[in-house]
Order: C-alpha cells, then structure tokens, then sequence
C-alpha cells in the first residue's frame, strides 16, 4: 500500500540572492495510514513549510510529494483542489472554527462545500463528533466551547467524510497542559482510526505521543526516533 | 522519599495493621515504590520510639494495629508543608557532558545534543504510552507518570536552549578563569 503521505527530497527556497531563505532542504518523509508522527524543531527550522508542502497547500521548489500515490503536480488545479478537500484536513494552533455556526455545522461545512448534500453532511459530522465524545456539544457555538474543545471540534471538521490525512501545526499551542493532552489522545484516536497524523510542535511532551518523531534542524531532517519498544522497558533501568 | 512520614500520612486516616500499611503505600505510589515488609516493622518501631505512633497488641508482630499520636500528626503537617530541596545536584552530568564536550576538538556539539535529545524524546514516548494505557481512576499512577513526563521535559528544553545558544555565540577560546566564576556564582544561588 502507498504511503498515506510521501515526501522525495524536498527543497523549498524563498526569495532570491542575497534575501534567498533555504526553508527545506532533500527532505525524504513517509507517513502510513495510522501512523501518528510527530516533527519537532527550533523556530525557523523548517516545521510549517514542510507542513504546508505536505498538504499540497505550496509547492516545493524541488522534489516529489505524493499524496495516497497521487502526485498533486501532475494534476489540473480542479483535480488538485478536489484531491486536497477530499483526502487532507488541516488543523490549526487557533482552531479556526467559524463563529456563526454551530460545532456540527463547522464539522459539516467541508463536505457541504464538496458538494454532499446538507442532511447528509449533517449526518456524517454528526456521526464524527459522537465518536470523539463531542456529541453534548454539537449544537454549542464556538464561543461556548473551551479551547480544548474547539480543538477537538476542529479535528473532527479535519477528518470528517473520507479523509485519511491530517495535518496538525502546533494544535496545542494555545491549550493548557491537561487540554492539549486530550488534543493529543484525540489525534492518537485518529490514527488509531486508520488516519495519518502528522504534528508540527516544539513541546516534547506532547510530541511524545507519537509513534515517530522527526526532529527538523535548519531545514534537514537530522534525526529520528526508533519505533517504540515495549513497555517493560520502563520496568528494567538501565535496559537502553 | 521517606517511608516515615508516608506510614505516618496512612495513619493519619485511621488505625491500621503493619501489612495494610504496605499494601496501601504501594497503591497509592501507583506500586512505582516497591516495599518490603520488614522495612514497615523496623519504621513502625522507630516511629513508635519517637513517640509519634502508639501500638495496641502484643509482640510487635503482625497482630498490632498502629494509631497516629498528636506529636506524630504535628510532624506530618510540618513535613509536608517543609518545601523539597530545589537546588540541583552539584554535579548534573549531562550538564558536565555538554561542558565538556564545548572543549573537545571535532565534536559536533549540536549532533551531540541531539542524540541526548533523541534518547530523552525516546524515554518520554514510553511514559505517554504507559500514560495513554492508564485506567481512568488510577490518579496516582497518573501523577507519577506526569512527575517524570515534566522532569524529563525541563531537561529536552535545557538541549534546546543550549542548541540555540550556541548557534548564536560561538564556544570561544579556552579560558582558565572562566570555570572557577562560573562554579562560584552558581554556589551563591545554593542554600
């Protein structure tokens, strides 16, 4: 099975001459469906733009991105943006929910957008905000809904209807620890749903949720850690 | 840690026996803090020496049930309201490491703080799985974990503010002086 998400050296530059900004340099990254990744690093190192490449939403300067084997730049700008709206969401530090609708219908909106009928739309985030335990919420507007909550309404908007790939820049940026946590547990849900979850965060605790963690140093991935071990290794000190 | 003042906390609910002490210590230290039953008896005695528990029953044994005395209950106040030493130890080695290294030629100082970084992030993976795996309920082993999840975390930000100030300011030439100062401001800060 392809991956979920597939970078090949990957470079973007901004500017030119003396202003030129080499923001990503050859990055290789691969995401399988399910698998929860988190990409950690400075400010500047990189994090966003790779964010932004990975969601077709810029295109790299040199390069491949694949998205579920398909290769956006191969597509005309409508099978583009319907391949974006279908397969990919987005989250962000501010939620972005819009303020005069409802939870359900922000989780609905990008299917109605895409042409799904509004019942039907109405079902299918309906449906999603029931299995991530947001369901009291539903007829709640954004303003009376805690940050943690919003966040958790807006992943919802993120993985509604068939999409397979989320992508989350700093979600628990603006969230308290205990929040950001149950952000966190409700990304490791989607995964464990099948989604891929790439995160873009600076606090390693909550980069620790992930299954792989990528560390970005002035463009390059530098490092990574190894697939996690079982959990007796906890019980023996010294065993690593 | 100290079982003294745990076995008096314990007490302070209610008369209880040796090994129901035990039994809840361990619960309630989400069993991260095995104890064996005689270290129970040996602190019970000294604590009963001391005139902080008083025991009812004969021979010491498992038969004798504890009960907190007033002085016992003034001590376990003072204990838990006396702050923890915050002070680091003197020596932390990833500090002395890192210290170090900044002197040796051809090391690659920020690839070496990545691979500490790397082994922290690791360590931390495997308490938020251990997390993760936590029935809601089991408050204490929450706790614990968050204590070693935060503690691991302070040491991750220390690489990253190495890394990024070494990025700015350069590692300058030897200096015989600069140790020395160093080692006495930060004694100033100690207690």
């Amino acid at each position: 099975m392809s991956a979920a998400v597939e970078l090949r050296r990957v470079s973007k530059v901004y500017g030119s001459g003396p202003t030129e900004v080499q923001a990503l340099r050859e990055v290789d990254l691969s995401v399988r469906a399910g698998e929860l990744v988190a990409v950690m690093g400075p400010s500047g190192s990189g994090k966003s733009t790779l964010l932004t490449i990975a969601g077709t939403l810029e295109d790299p300067t040199s390069g491949d991105v694949f998205i579920a084997g398909h290769e956006p730049a191969r597509l005309s700008r409508n099978d583009r943006a319907r391949l974006r709206r279908r397969s990919i969401g987005y989250v962000f530090q501010h939620f972005n929910l819009l303020a005069g609708l409802t939870a359900v219908e922000n989780v609905a909106l990008p299917l109605e957008l895409d042409g799904v009928p509004v019942k039907a739309a109405r079902a299918a985030a309906m449906e999603i905000l029931a299995r991530l335990d947001l369901a009291e919420r539903a007829t709640h507007f954004p303003d009376e809904l805690s940050g943690g909550e919003s966040q958790r309404v807006a992943i919802a908007r993120a993985v509604v209807g068939e999409r397979r790939l989320l992508l989350a820049d700093e979600p628990t940026g603006a969230l308290d620890s205990l929040s950001g946590e149950s952000v966190m547990r409700m990304l490791r849900r989607a995964g464990n749903d099948g989604v891929a979850v790439v995160v873009v965060t600076h606090d390693a605790q909550m980069a620790s949720w992930a299954d792989r963690v990528v560390f970005l140093r002035d463009g390059r991935v530098v490092d990574q850690t190894a697939p996690g071990p079982g959990p007796e290794s906890l019980l023996a000190p010294g065993a690593n | 840690m100290s079982i003294r003042h745990a076995l008096l906390a314990l007490l302070s609910e209610g008369p209880k026996y040796g090994l129901q002490l035990r039994q809840d210590f361990e619960s309630r230290t989400g069993e991260v803090w095995p104890l064996n039953v005689g270290q129970v008896y040996t602190t019970l005695q000294r604590l009963e020496r001391d005139g902080l528990v008083e025991s009812q029953g004969s021979g010491g044994g498992p038969q004798n049930v504890f009960t907190i005395t007033p002085t016992g209950a003034d001590e376990l106040t003072e204990w838990l309201r006396t702050p923890p030493e915050v002070v680091p130890p003197p020596r932390d080695e990833l500090v002395i490491k890192v210290l170090v290294a900044m002197r040796v030629p051809g090391v690659d100082l920020p690839e070496l703080l990545q691979v500490h970084r790397r082994h922290l992030v690791q360590a931390m993976q495997e308490y938020t799985r251990l997390k993760s795996e936590i029935a809601e309920g089991e408050v204490e082993l929450s706790l614990v974990v968050d204590a070693e999840l935060f503690r691991i975390e302070a040491i991750v930000r220390w690489l990253d503010i190495a890394d990024a100030r070494l990025k700015r300011q350069p590692v300058r030439a030897p200096s015989n002086e600069s140790a020395p100062r160093v080692g006495r401001k930060i004694a100033g800060v100690r207690r």
